[in-house]
């Protein structure tokens, strides 16, 4: 650690891991009532769990990118952080308000919550993935532009790197963008086509920019490539992204009531979005064999390695399987759909916090990198991990491929809930394969406390 | 990539291709939102059925199913629910019979007790989005 400020991210990362223990918990719940359906019914219902399950990977995704930020902006301006007061208490307020949120969901009706909040006043909630309350979402708000405020007077008063000013871009963007959030028209398709302002320019787009950016500073820090040749790299990859990603937000407009075509643009442009992953991932695999020193924290490296094959292979190879119109026609809101998420956040945003997690901690505890004990701890959490997530993906395919065919493509096309229960089997061996993923999660706890030679600073 | 491709060059393809491509993507948004008029039916949202959207949304009905495709994937696609079901009527006793305590084993949907207004508006909202031009989607009347 070079700067006494960086010390904040330490909360920030700590509390990243905590949530995504729970979410992974709420998941385990989920995958259950996809098979019991009236596992905890009806005290947790599957909407409310799915809320918890997907709002705590926003939220702990978020603790982790602003973390990130914390420790990498510092290093990049060459300058103290602005204000460290100021990011400790954006954290606590972001905490409190997070866990308010979770409580709320589990312990009230979702109506009553609502009526509670003033959602009568400006109706937000409600829709996928933004179901906060108004006082959280704005809230978030309020934090967000206080930590922009934070890290961009940082840069401003320091050195101006292309990492940091990507990261900004990134940052800022997804600040703009859940601004859409607060819009919410009676009219239902045009409801629907500005949540996707929201929902596909943030993973599609800014948080691209933002996992760019930490890729490209822990590879410049554990490979030392010259600088000059990473950010090459970086310029190249958010480039083929934005190109490709923001027209690509058409794949969402083919059935919704949008003109028909979009079904062209979005299948063109979407159908060239794996290209920056493959970007990614030569980028990763090149830098780390031209690296000019054998970092002692081998297990960030591998993070680093596996951001990009598993970003490349889940939201890259996973997103082209249903993307075009024609094959969109009939796996639209299918469990292909689901098997692509579940890899798609893993891959890329899950990993690339673990990522930036193993590189900083350590320094942030105090060392260059822990033992080799606690690595090997960690890379046995990242092959279990990561592992598992491939088997779920794999899972919710093949159950997926059974659903359009059983119950879109066949002669005698079967009800909904027909057709589930002929492919529990594949939900039931998603579930084992989640319980495999808890028990790498598990591990990764572990490996924070082995203990064991450890290399200083 | 060879030196003579440098790090300006690619900063300044990314700042103008960025540009650019959300240009075009304003102007398609925009073309879209005068389109919509001849697709969207918005001429027939009546008071009901906004009040209608607001039952769908305060109970978190997208935590379970899909709208037009989107949503969650554990129970029936909704955009057609009231054809599948035959009419509004049959949807509305669907929604006021659930079990309280769930069936046994079964996914299960929560009674949210409402009231004979909210169904309506419920109902009315869900009518409309069938009335929707959504492309032919889905494909067939089973979602």
């Amino acid at each position: 650690m070079q700067y006494k400020s960086q010390a904040v991210a330490k909360p920030y990362f700590i509390a990243a891991i905590g949530l995504f223990i729970g979410q992974i918990l709420f998941g385990l719940v989920l995958g259950l009532q996809y098979v019991l359906g009236d596992f905890l019914f009806p005290a947790i219902p599957f909407n409310v769990a799915r809320m918890v399950h997907t709002n705590l990977l926003i939220v702990w995704l978020l603790f982790g990118f602003m973390g990130a930020a914390y420790y990498l902006i510092p290093e990049e301006a060459e300058t103290e952080l602005f204000s460290p007061k100021l990011a400790l208490a954006l954290f606590w307020i972001f905490l409190v308000a997070g866990a308010l949120t979770i409580v709320g969901y589990l312990t009230v009706p979702y109506a009553t919550l609502a009526q509670l909040t003033g959602n009568d006043l400006l109706a937000t909630m409600g829709r996928e993935f933004l179901e906060q309350p108004l006082p959280t979402k704005l809230g978030i708000v309020v934090v967000a532009l206080a930590f922009l405020f934070n890290i961009t007077m940082t840069v401003l008063k320091g050195r101006k790197t292309s990492i940091a000013l990507v990261l900004l871009l990134g940052l800022w963007g997804l600040a703009v963008f859940f601004l859409f959030s607060f819009y919410n028209p009676a009219n239902i398709v045009v409801d629907k086509f500005f949540w996707w302002w929201v929902v596909h320019l943030w993973v599609e787009g800014v948080w691209e920019l933002i996992l760019g950016a930490m890729l490209a500073f822990v590879l410049i820090k554990v490979t030392g490539v010259d600088r000059e040749v990473i950010e090459k790299w970086l310029y190249v990859i958010v480039t083929l992204t934005l190109i490709t990603g923001i027209i690509g937000t058409g794949h969402h407009y083919f059935w919704i009531g949008t003109p028909e075509y979009w079904q062209w643009w979005g299948s063109i442009f979407s159908a060239l979005e794996p290209i920056p992953f493959f970007a990614m991932t030569v980028f990763a695999f090149n830098m780390v064999n031209r690296r000019r020193r054998e970092h002692p924290n081998k297990a960030a490296v591998l993070w680093a390695l596996g951001t990009g094959v598993m970003a490349f292979l889940g939201a890259g190879i996973w997103g082209f399987l249903h993307t075009l119109a024609p094959v969109n026609y009939y796996t639209h809101g299918t469990q292909i759909t689901a098997a692509h998420g579940h890899m798609a956040f893993y891959g890329a945003y899950v990993m690339v916090n673990l990522t930036m997690i193993s590189y900083a901690m350590p320094l942030l505890r105090g060392r260059a990198a822990n033992s080799n004990k606690a690595q090997v701890f960690e890379m046995w959490s990242f092959w279990l991990m990561t592992v598992a997530m491939v088997f779920i993906t794999l899972f919710l395919t093949a159950a997926g491929i059974l659903q359009v065919w059983l119950q879109r493509v066949s002669d005698s096309p079967v009800p909904f809930m027909v057709g589930q229960d002929q492919v529990a089997l594949f939900y039931w061996m998603r579930e084992w394969a989640g319980v495999a993923f808890l028990i790498g999660l598990i591990v990764y706890v572990i490996s924070f406390f082995v203990k064991g030679e450890e290399k200083a600073a | 990539m060879s030196g003579a491709f440098t790090k300006s060059m690619a900063r300044n393809i990314f700042y103008g291709g960025t540009t650019f491509f959300f240009l075009l993507f304003l102007a398609l948004s925009f073309d879209t939102m005068k389109q919509l008029p001849k697709r969207d039916m918005r001429q027939n949202i009546t008071p009901s059925i906004i009040a209608g959207k607001h039952i769908w949304e305060t109970r978190d009905c997208i935590g379970c199913h899909t709208l037009m495709g989107e949503g969650a994937y554990f129970a029936p696609e909704l955009a057609n629910v009231v054809e599948r079901l035959g009419s509004k009527e049959a949807v509305k006793a669907f929604i006021q019979s659930r079990p309280v305590d769930g069936i046994p084993g079964r996914r299960s949907m929560p009674q949210f007790n409402l009231t004979d207004k909210e169904l309506d508006d419920l109902a009315n909202f869900l009518e409309h989005v069938n009335t929707i031009n959504d492309a032919n989607w889905p494909p067939n009347i089973q979602g």
